[in-house]
């Protein structure tokens, strides 16, 4: 049987007319259509089912093309080109064309899996969730056009169609967030977040306008597209290298510019503050956009831009070095934090600098598998939150986030407790659930990859600090656990609260169930598929689809690769082969495994022991976070320990209120930017609006005009009489402007026979008793007899100087012209 | 300067015909009575008749006559219908102020 090539697929997936590709994102885009427009007239129970239908047909598609012909695909080796389809061409401009194209390679396939089936879980959950809220069809619209704008994210094919999704999901975050708008804080937790985002997406575009510009003439005889085919040709590669400011690449600008698009939408230093506001919104959009979907794009694109990010490494060290210090700070914070979802905010943001320390030590594979399971443990956990926080509502608390009045939920919400148990365990690293496989294996590739140009102690200071950061989540995390389910209830409210309907607890169950199982995706001797380098599933999986080469400076060699470096990766090989544990997987994979030349395999030699002390150490630091937060808030009847109201009274005092107040960078932010942009707008407004528009503008304006009205109302008063004031004004005028005060003159013409034809030009009329006289012999006195207004004379007599006179008798009045008579030349 | 008094030329006529038509054209313009621009309206055709007189004298054509006579005539008619419409309009008012007689203005 022939093999199904990339095109035959591309033309063959066919529904409706419509490219298959193309319904993943419509489907949900249809749903928000009609709940949006519609939504008001239909039930609730409708409007349920349309969402959810929606989401559901938009993951059976992809799962059906993901493990059909993608896997097809993959399998023949063609994972990395995938399936391309392109329902019609949006943008033609000049030189420059962006297809509507939707690309499936393994790595979309992998987001698309995760944002439509979670995404489906969580519209499953927010049935349950928002029973009782009136304005349920516009939530529905509002999740279902999010989930659309996501697939469009990651299926795009191209960075306009991208950036279609990228603002979609800042759009949606923006009204979800201030769904609740009628509280005014909520609203403004909104509008924080969309201005924060704008800021990012504002560099992404300044990013993407110059990768066109350094990739607009490489298309050939087709237009420039932004195609990510295109942008990842070997010749696109070489332009990246190009240098650009100050010594660095290209690829060092553009890459920075978007990685702070990433910075935004992903909710990294500085521009992560949005996304513990944006707890104002539902728990399931917590979950849904800022811990499963919308939050890891900015991973996603840097992973889909890898080839860019590995041609330099300034860009890498940005990255890795903006995550490692979001991780820490942002775990740091979380300490304090006295509110369920803000904990799990933070959480959020220290996770989403793992996935970044990963994508900056050029281990994507980590960040991408990262990034889903994280997807599902922290989908749990804020579900979770949901959850106990409906329960505690129930039971009459006003402040239903507030964990210090909680405690003891366990005995009064057994399912939530123990999935929200698990996903405790899998974030804190413990083998063998999700958590441990992917932050290991970020862990080990921090410590032994290392970029050209990357010094190698850099790499031990980002392993380091990600395992300062790694304890301080396992604390945060069980600290939040024990408060929340363990000892004794601290609250009446807590004492009444109840488990959640099924609806709720249903995904809860399922998304445990994947965060304890889904980490052995990652596990090394999941070995299905027959592939040169020995890698685990996901990292086989992905490898097409992601950079898997450090681009040298060009013409300049790589690292040379001898024997030694062979035989470095057939030690990998060995060692991955033997190693009965699972593996930091990240100790390399991806760049040790590659074995074309040309790459540089940077694996460090780490031996088994090697290995294994790391992997029990990250272990171990788990083990000691949880330990920790136990003897704290578990141990006894529960809640904050005598220890701790010690410490935060004595000697932890000025630490404990720093992690409370989140290093004050709110506070900070408001005096450094937003106080004085508010100045600025202010004096603005004063000078721009109310000066320079209102006062001149408009005001003035309506002031000349009434000016000249109240100058025309007196013309135009309905009395004949002032029409007829005009009339004589304007006639006068008439008379003024056209009065033909000519000075009466006279011409002479030279005649054939050499004679002169003298005639007299008499201004206006002349009366029929005016004498015309003139003086031909220039001697002052009129010649007697020669008279009349036309004379002929012979050429000599009139040489000189003439006089004409011209006599009225009637008001004796006499002009008198003096003209001399050059006969040299015509006239 | 005596010259003007004594000697008395075209322009003299034609400088009385202007100060009675801008007096009539006055009249027409300020007043408001019916009457009295009636009687202002008289006295521009007559400045204007003069003129016409004056220059038929200055052209030495006499046929300028014709018209102030066609003139006279139509302004004899033009008081008669004139006056009989404000004799009218005064019965009926007993007003005979112009801007007051707006019932046809909208």
């Amino acid at each position: 049987m022939d093999v199904l090539t990339p095109d035959d697929y591309s033309a063959g997936l066919h529904f409706l007319g419509l490219p298959l590709l193309a319904w993943i994102p419509l489907l949900p885009l249809l749903g928000a259509l009609i709940n949006l427009t519609l939504g008001r007239k239909l039930s609730r129970t409708t409007v349920h089912v349309i969402a959810v239908a929606a989401v559901a047909a938009a993951a059976g598609i992809a799962f059906y093309v993901v493990f059909g012909p993608m896997f097809d695909l993959y399998k023949h080796d063609y994972g990395g080109v995938g399936i391309s389809q392109s329902p019609f061409v949006w943008i033609k401009i000049g030189g420059f064309t962006a297809e509507m194209r939707f690309r499936l390679d393994t790595l979309s396939a992998v987001m698309i899996l995760i944002v439509t089936f979670i995404g489906t879980l969580i519209h499953i959950y927010s049935t349950g969730y928002m029973a009782h809220d009136p304005r349920f069809a516009a939530f529905f619209g509002y999740l279902n056009l999010f989930t659309g704008a996501m697939l469009i994210l990651v299926l795009g094919a191209n960075l306009p169609v991208m950036f279609i999704g990228w603002e979609g999901v800042g759009l949606c975050s923006f009204l979800l967030i201030g769904f609740w708008f009628e509280n005014e804080d909520f609203a403004t937790a909104g509008r924080k977040a969309f201005v924060v985002n704008r800021i990012g997406d504002f560099c992404f575009l300044l990013g993407m306008f110059l990768l066109y510009w350094a990739t607009k003439d490489l298309a050939g005889s087709k237009d420039a597209s932004l195609d990510f085919f295109l942008l990842k040709s070997a010749p696109a590669q070489q332009t990246y290298m190009q240098s650009f400011w100050g010594g660095e690449r290209l690829a060092a600008a553009a890459g920075i510019f978007l990685f702070i698009g990433a910075c935004g939408k992903s909710a990294q230093l500085p521009l992560y503050v949005w996304l513990p506001d944006a707890m104002a919104g539902p728990t399931p959009v917590s979950a849904l956009i800022h811990a499963a979907t919308m939050v890891t794009a900015g991973v996603y694109m840097v992973c889909r831009m890898s080839f860019l990010f590995a041609t330099s490494t300034t860009a890498l060290i940005v990255v890795s070095t903006v995550g490692l210090l979001t991780a820490m700070v942002a775990a740091f914070m979380a300490l304090a934090q006295q509110d369920l979802k803000k904990v799990l905010a933070y959480s959020t943001v220290s996770q989403l600098g793992f996935m970044f320390v990963a994508a900056g030590t050029g281990n994507w594979t980590a960040a991408i598998f990262h990034l889903g399971t994280h997807a599902f443990f922290k989908a749990c956990l804020f579900l979770g939150a949901g959850s106990v926080m409906h329960g505690m509502e129930h039971g009459g608390s006003h402040t239903p986030g507030d964990i210090m009045t909680m405690g003891g939920l366990r005995k009064h919400m057994p399912i939530t407790r123990v999935t929200f148990m698990i996903s405790c365990l899998a974030i804190a690293g413990i083998f063998p659930f999700s958590g441990f496989f992917s932050k290991d294996e970020i862990l080990g590739g921090a410590f032994h990859i290392h970029p050209p140009g990357w010094p190698v102690w850099y790499g031990k200071i980002l392993w380091g600090g990600l395992l300062v950061a790694a304890l301080g989540t396992a604390f945060y995390m069980w600290r939040l656990y024990f408060l929340v389910f363990g000892g004794e209830e601290r609250s009446e409210p807590a004492k009444k609260a109840h488990e959640s309907p099924l609806s709720m607890t249903l995904p809860l169950v399922v998304l445990a169930t994947f965060a304890t199982i889904i980490g052995f995706i990652g596990f090394p001797h999941f070995k299905s598929f027959e592939t040169p380098a020995p890698m685990h599933a996901l990292a086989s999986w992905l490898e097409p689809s992601v950079a898997h080469e450090w681009y040298e400076g060009a013409g300049k060699p790589a690292e040379p690769i001898g024997e030694a470096s062979l035989a470095e990766v057939k030690a990998c090989d060995n060692r991955n082969a033997k190693d009965v544990c699972a593996l930091p997987g990240g100790e390399g994979e991806g760049v040790c495994d590659v074995a074309e030349p040309g790459a540089k395999p940077a694996c460090s030699e780490p031996g088994d022991t090697g290995l294994i002390g790391l992997l029990i150490l990250a272990l171990g630091i788990g083990g000691l976070g949880i330990g920790l937060a136990w003897s704290m808030y578990g141990a006894g009847r529960g809640g904050p320990s005598r220890t701790v109201q010690e410490l935060t009274e004595g000697p932890l005092h000025d630490v404990y209120e720093a992690s409370k107040h989140k290093l004050w960078v709110d506070e900070i932010y408001d005096a450094v930017f937003v106080k004085p942009f508010r100045a600025l707008a202010r004096g603005l407004f004063e000078i721009v609006d109310r000066f320079v528009i209102d006062t001149v503008a408009v005001t003035g304006v309506a002031f000349v005009i009434g000016l000249f009205g109240r100058m025309s109302r007196w013309f135009q008063n309905g009395q004949v009489q002032r029409y007829l004031v005009g009339l004589v004004v304007g006639a006068a005028a008439v008379f003024l402007v056209t009065d033909c005060h000519t000075k009466p003159t006279f011409s002479y013409e030279r005649q054939p026979g050499g004679t002169i034809h003298l005639h007299a030009q008499v201004a206006g009329l002349m009366r029929a008793t005016s004498v015309v006289k003139w003086d031909l012999d220039d001697d002052g006195q009129p010649d007697p007899g020669v008279t009349g207004i036309d004379l002929v004379k012979r050429a000599d007599e009139v040489a000189g100087e003439v006089t004409m006179w011209i006599d009225d008798p009637v008001d004796g009045k006499t002009d008198k012209v003096t003209r001399t008579i050059d006969l040299s030349e015509d006239n | 300067m005596t010259d003007i008094v004594f000697h008395v030329g075209y322009g003299h006529f034609l400088v009385l015909a202007a100060v009675l038509f801008l007096i009539g054209m006055a009249g027409v313009l300020v007043r408001r009575n019916a009457l009295i621009i009636l009687m202002s309206v008289e006295l521009m055709l007559n400045a204007a008749n003069m003129t016409l007189i004056a220059f038929s004298r200055m052209w030495g054509d006499l046929s300028a006559h014709t018209f102030a006579l066609i003139v006279i005539a139509v302004a004899a008619a033009e008081a008669a219908v004139g006056l009989a419409i404000v004799v009218a309009v005064f019965r009926g008012r007993r007003n005979v102020e112009v801007d007051h007689l707006t019932t046809l203005r909208h």
